[in-house]
């Protein structure tokens, strides 16, 4: 317990506050400072969110592709939140029906299966090659810059090329098909067929941000001092132990951390599945992320893709809470100054049941 | 170790132990070069696939020699041909026109935010940095409709209004650069600017005089990841940019062959190797302060 709190702990303790005279008017000037940066914030993100979230409530004007008649627009009420969570069209002389298939309503919950089945995966086992990445790179020092600079490739190559790539890869006549025939298996239809077309997605992701996972752990992993590999080694504990009882809750609020922008990143996952399969694959929408179908929707009305992102961003805000609140992915740096202890709904987790 | 001091119980456990890793330790060393060998093959071998398609012959498209054949340059040539409604040139120029634009507004604004909230104290800073921290967890497509309707209400969509495709791209750009130069601003030995402030400087002038020089290359990190964040854009590019001010990441997605339905792997392969060698080239030569920026928020909680 005490381990994890020094690391963590802010390095305020230790900085000595100059007398006050020299600090007088610290508040105005730290206010003014951060104005320019929060006035962009609020014109680039509040904004367009509000207004989101007002349009969102708003009916879409124009032809009704249902039943053909003309709507005005105007308030709607949560008629928009209801298309998509109780899947509700609008249908002939202005009741509902259940939304029919193939219509975009009735894809919601596809899309939202995919984005976490997707999420689930890829951040299932982004945390094990990353951790298991992050040992190489650490008991190894020569080397370590080439190593490094290789696995900085896949994050820097910007998604969209990834995604050409792995379509080459994945083409019919492509290597993987080629590798995967080497062994007997017969080729398969990766970007076309509906599970293939969904673990291209996978491996492509997982290629591509498991360096960044890898990194943030091995910076966690550096932190930890040897003594207590080398008092683990005296005591007799084993490999699995040593890994379970010490690196893992040593390095807890890195990982939780880095599971949590891994997490977010992949809610939101467009560019991948939209440029590597199209967007569909399969049956049409098999890899349909929430974040494709929001950009499918605009075509057919603001207002109505204006409620499916704003369920979206309200999915990862909750998602962001729970991480924060309840599994110590403590993202804030707790800032120099007993502000920080004062502020109740940010203040960090106690760094419970580390110490047994 | 010294073994000295130790009870004599745990001194024998210690020399058995040492042993041990005596006995294993060539299988220990091959272990971890094959261990490197993996990773540096996970990094490199779908790239390396990439370059060596872009330079193989159209013809021969879908050998799988892991070597270079068929050398050519004409796939690089067909990437900028502009015969088949590809500007890739011009896309290539826009991305450096957006990233530059808005890495340059993102430094100019956050550096000051970054300072107070590393350094100042003032009500309100805690809630502010969980503001922003929230603000690059945001997803961009709730941008999109919101923006969308504003932009075309505005006459933004259309000719070349990059300013449509740079004020989006600073909702991700900024609040990373914050983050980023948070974290390094509160690494910093700010004792110095205490005693230059003793010393008779105003605050304003021990930062320009004394910690700019000290915060230069996190500055230059902070720029770095801030332009390849905004260099690898996607989603907003695609919804706000047209044909004049697409960036390379749309034009990409979007490269046309010679013949309809028919993907133009190798030319694509071709420009995918352009747009990444810049790229390479950064991380090659400023791969440790990259990893530092990466991780400088992550760890240092």
């Amino acid at each position: 317990m005490s381990t994890t709190a020094t690391q963590t702990a802010p390095p305020t303790r230790s900085r000595k506050r100059g007398p006050k005279s020299l600090n007088a008017g610290q508040g105005r000037r730290g206010v003014l400072l951060v104005t320019p940066t929060l006035i962009l914030l609020a014109v680039v993100i509040m904004y367009p969110l509000v207004r989101a979230v007002i349009m969102s409530f708003q009916k879409d004007s124009g032809l009704d592709p249902a039943t053909g008649m003309f709507s005005e627009g105007g308030f709607a009420g949560t008629q928009n939140y209801q298309h998509w969570l109780l899947q509700q069209c609008a249908a002939a002389g202005g009741t509902t029906q259940p939304c029919p298939p193939g219509t975009l309503g009735s894809q919601f919950y596809d899309a939202l299966f995919v984005t976490l089945f997707f999420t689930v995966v890829t951040v299932f086992f982004e945390i094990g090659l990353g951790l298991w990445f992050a040992t190489i790179m650490n008991r190894t020092f020569k080397g370590r810059g080439l190593v490094r600079a290789a696995i900085l490739i896949p994050w820097a190559i910007p998604t969209a090329v990834t995604a050409k790539l792995w379509f080459f890869i994945f083409a019919y006549e492509g290597i993987a098909n080629k590798l995967l025939g080497g062994v007997g298996i017969k080729p398969l239809l990766w970007t076309g067929d509906a599970w293939p077309a969904r673990f291209a997605v996978i491996i492509a992701d997982v290629w591509k941000t498991t360096p960044f996972m890898a990194l943030l752990i091995l910076a966690g992993l550096q932190l930890i001092s040897s003594d207590v590999y080398e008092a683990a080694q005296i005591d007799g504990a084993s490999k699995w132990q040593t890994f379970t009882r010490i690196t893992l809750p040593l390095i807890k609020v890195p990982l939780m951390v880095a599971i949590l922008f891994r997490t977010l990143d992949v809610l939101r996952i467009y560019d991948l599945p939209a440029i590597l399969t199209n967007g569909g694959g399969g049956s049409g929408h098999a890899t349909t992320t929430l974040s494709i179908l929001v950009i499918n929707q605009i075509r057919a009305g603001f207002n109505s893709a204006s409620a499916l992102s704003t369920l979206v961003f309200l999915l990862i805000a909750f998602v962001a809470f729970i991480f924060v609140r309840f599994l110590g992915a403590d993202v804030v740096q707790r800032p120099p100054g007993k502000e920080a202890a004062k502020r109740r709904w940010f203040r960090r987790q106690p760094v419970a049941a580390e110490g047994e | 170790m010294s073994t000295q001091a130790l009870p004599a119980t745990t001194a024998a456990a210690n020399t058995e132990t040492h042993q041990y890793r005596h006995k294993s330790q060539r299988w220990q060393n091959a272990r971890g070069y094959l261990g490197l060998a993996l990773l540096i093959i996970w990094g490199l071998a779908p790239f390396y696939w990439m370059v060596v398609t872009a330079f193989r012959d159209v013809d021969y498209t879908f050998d799988t020699t892991p070597w270079p054949t068929h050398v050519t340059m004409q796939n690089f040539q067909a990437a900028f041909s502009t015969s088949t409604g590809n500007h890739f040139g011009r896309a290539l120029v826009n991305s450096v026109i957006i990233g530059i634009s808005t890495t340059t507004i993102a430094m100019l604004v956050g550096v000051f935010a970054a300072y107070a909230l590393a350094r100042l104290d003032f009500p309100g800073k805690f809630l502010i940095l969980g503001a922003i921290l929230g603000a690059s967890m945001f997803p961009g497509v709730a941008l999109v409709s919101p923006l969308f309707q504003l932009f075309s209400n505005i006459g933004w969509l259309n000719g070349a209004n990059y300013q449509a495709l740079i004020i989006p791209n600073i909702s991700f750009v900024l609040p990373l650069t914050v983050y980023t130069l948070t974290a390094f601003f509160s690494e910093m030995p700010w004792e110095l600017e205490e005693s230059a402030r003793m010393d008779g400087c105003t605050q304003g002038q021990a930062f320009r005089k004394i910690m700019l020089p000290l915060a230069a290359p996190g500055l230059f990190t902070t720029a770095i990841l801030a332009f390849i964040s905004s260099w690898n854009e996607y989603l907003l590019s695609q919804q706000f940019s047209t044909n004049i001010t697409q960036p390379v990441t749309v034009a990409i997605a979007q490269f046309t062959g010679a013949l309809p339905r028919q993907e133009p792997y190798t030319t694509v392969m071709a420009a995918g190797t352009i747009v990444t060698v810049p790229l390479i080239i950064m991380v090659l030569l400023f791969q440790r302060a990259i990893v530092s920026g990466l991780t400088a928020g992550g760890v240092k909680g």
